[in-house]
């Protein structure tokens, strides 16, 4: 009598251990809706002080494809894939366009893309990551392995990225790779482990003619700002919606 | 003009893997929707391979994640996405719904077959008595009571289960439609063309694996069943195609910035698998074929062998739309200037051999469940 007053049916304990699964699985997602994505007080508040961002000026381009090698040896890109790159724009008499970016640009242009006709516009527009604000990697991301870090660079944590491609798919400007080496999603960085040393990034200490700058939005005294408000300004595919913080001087209509 | 990629797009991101997989889902969901016209919209045409849709379901079901495993990067990472999901990624709810999808299934199949298994645990002998003591977790009683029980839960289950499959396979369709950065896939269609098309997988692979099952074990083939499927592959199939063809047509009317990159992407890279395979020969083929079996009187054999033909028409079918819409979707450059080129190899790791394995195993597999969950007792007890 005693045994089977304590006993429970197998009913009972199916129901039971239905109901705790379901108590477990609501439990954790409140948990989990509670829970703040970055506790603040993790964040270096200096951090918070800043919001980085680039600008290419494209008038003082040459297309020599020293930010392109710099960029590889710097951050150890794979051959054959590039944080950063070097695209030329041809435009003939007859208003034909030929674009081009042999390896990147990384051994710069040294002949001629267009024989026997006349070139009548010729620029050279170097692109990278574009750390958008609305940024549509970061978006699609399932595991949250790219993120926006609190001083406004778009990351990869190549610790817990899954290598699955799909941010690869969504960047609206092919900047992203899969590193065949790390399995992993790879792109510019704004060389953060540079930048946070007050060095320049790799590209911007190569350039030549000063054809890149990166800076603080958020520091009034940065030359970012002061170029930004003196000079007219473009942004690549503003039609995605992405609020790109790669700026470009001198952006012709041509230029995707 | 020349053909300019940006340099970083000379590598095609997801190949053979990323094909085989809403391949291999859309068989999953179409077959699970078969099972279901029979269980919850009482179609009793198809009472005769309801078992075997089922069962078919889960066995694709077992190996659809597969090809993405072996897609991964980092494949012992794969968890993160149950572990850590980040719910901004149309991605992140894979690992739940293949999950939910799963339970719902291996619950049907179990109580589907609950009364089978209680059947059996009584003649079997010792070994196989532990097994189906195993399989029936310890309780192998069974009245009209129990019967009725599991039939309830069957029906129960199986009505969930249509809107989790169609939002399976719908879901692979919407993570390709959502990405705004891609011409070739960005159209609020895709999820719907995608469940559409998994409905014709789902049937063209039962017509044509239980035609050919019954060819080898020379059974009579229930033509009242088979013949009911082959309505529904017709309805289907004009569905998927018409929805497929006007997404096209009202693209190419628009006449925007995508249209005038895509209209070289169809008549270029993409001419022999979309137009003349795709769409000439295997849509509109398989359409005549399917519309001739069905408004006109044909010899019963006759029918039947054209019926097998244009469900393994249809699958080819079916094949190269993935193929199309994976791989030409990468093939576009996002420079809208041209297009890179791609040629699946052979013994890579995500080569045409994994591939040819990953996909034949769900077959071997459905073989080996016949003979625990057999698929065509229905015919027998109607014998008996």
């Amino acid at each position: 009598m005693g045994k089977k007053g304590n006993s429970i049916t197998r009913g009972e304990f199916v129901r039971m251990a239905l109901f705790s699964a379901a108590g477990v699985c609501v439990g954790s997602m409140i948990a989990r809706g509670n829970l703040k994505d970055q506790p603040l007080e993790r964040i270096p508040q200096i951090l918070t002080h800043f919001d980085w961002a680039f600008i290419v000026d494209t008038t003082r381009c040459i297309g020599c494809g020293a930010c392109v090698r710099a960029c590889a040896i710097e951050n150890k890109v794979p051959d054959g894939y590039y944080r950063t790159w070097i695209e030329r724009y041809e435009i003939d008499n007859n208003e034909n366009i030929y674009v081009d970016s042999p390896e990147g640009g990384k051994r710069s242009f040294k002949q001629n893309r267009v024989q026997n006709r006349e070139i009548v516009k010729g620029f050279f527009v170097p692109k990278l990551c574009n750390h958008c604000r609305n940024s549509a990697c970061t978006q699609v991301c399932p595991v949250g392995a790219t993120y926006h870090s609190p001083d406004g660079v778009v990351l990869v944590d190549r610790k817990h990225c899954m290598g699955c491609g799909y941010c690869v798919q969504a960047c609206p400007y092919g900047c992203r790779y899969i590193s065949y080496d790390l399995g992993t999603a790879d792109k510019c960085t704004f060389c953060y482990h540079r930048i946070h040393r007050s060095l320049a990034t790799a590209c911007v200490q190569a350039c030549p003619r000063k054809a890149r700058v990166y800076g603080n939005l958020k520091d009034p005294n940065d030359s970012i700002l002061a170029v930004l408000h003196e000079r007219r300004y473009s942004i690549l595919k503003p039609e995605m919606a992405t609020n790109p913080k790669c700026y470009y001087i001198g952006l012709d209509l041509e230029v995707i | 003009m020349g053909n300019f990629v940006f340099p970083n797009e000379l590598h095609v991101t997801w190949t053979v893997m990323i094909v085989l997989y809403p391949y291999i889902t859309g068989c999953v969901a179409g077959a699970f929707i078969v099972s279901s016209l029979f269980h919850v919209f009482g179609l009793k045409q198809l009472e005769p391979i309801a078992r075997f849709s089922l069962v078919s379901s889960f066995a694709f079901l077992l190996f659809a994640a597969l090809p993405l495993l072996n897609h991964l990067g980092r494949p012992e990472r794969a968890l993160n996405i149950l572990i850590t999901p980040h719910f901004t990624s149309a991605m992140s709810g894979f690992g739940f719904v293949y999950l939910a999808y799963t339970i719902i299934v291996v619950l049907e199949i179990w109580f589907h077959y609950r009364a089978d298994f209680v059947d059996r645990y009584h003649s079997a002998s010792a070994l196989w008595k532990t097994v189906y003591h195993v399989l029936l977790l310890g309780c192998a009683m069974r009245n009209e009571e129990t019967d009725n029980i599991d039939h309830k839960i069957v029906k129960t289950l199986a009505g969930i289960g249509i809107p989790v499959a169609c939002i399976l396979h719908g879901y692979v369709g919407f993570l390709f439609g959502s990405i705004k950065a891609n011409p070739w896939w960005s159209t609020p269609l895709m999820f719907i063309i995608f469940i559409f098309s998994a409905v014709v997988s789902g049937i063209s692979v039962l017509i044509f694996l239980y035609l050919f099952v019954n060819f080898l074990k020379r059974q009579k083939v229930d033509q009242n069943a088979l013949n009911t499927m082959v309505r529904f592959l017709w309805g289907f199939m004009i569905v998927a195609v018409v929805l497929e063809m006007m997404d096209l047509l009202s693209l190419a009317y628009e006449q925007t910035a995508r249209w005038a990159a895509l209209k070289y992407l169809i008549t270029g890279p993409l001419y022999y698998s979309y137009v003349v395979g795709q769409v000439l020969v295997c849509s509109l083929g398989s359409f005549l074929l399917l519309t001739i079996i069905v408004l006109f009187k044909l010899p019963q054999k006759l029918s039947n062998i054209l019926a097998f033909l244009t469900s393994g028409l249809l699958l080819i079918q079916v094949v190269l739309m993935r193929w199309n819409v994976v791989i030409g979707g990468q093939l576009v450059s996002k420079s809208y200037r041209g297009f890179t080129s791609f040629m699946p190899g052979v013994l890579e790791k995500e080569g045409l051999l994994v591939a040819a394995i990953i996909f034949i195993m769900p077959f071997l597999m459905l073989r080996q469940f016949d003979r625990i969950f057999p698929f065509f007792p229905a015919s027998k007890r109607d014998i008996s």
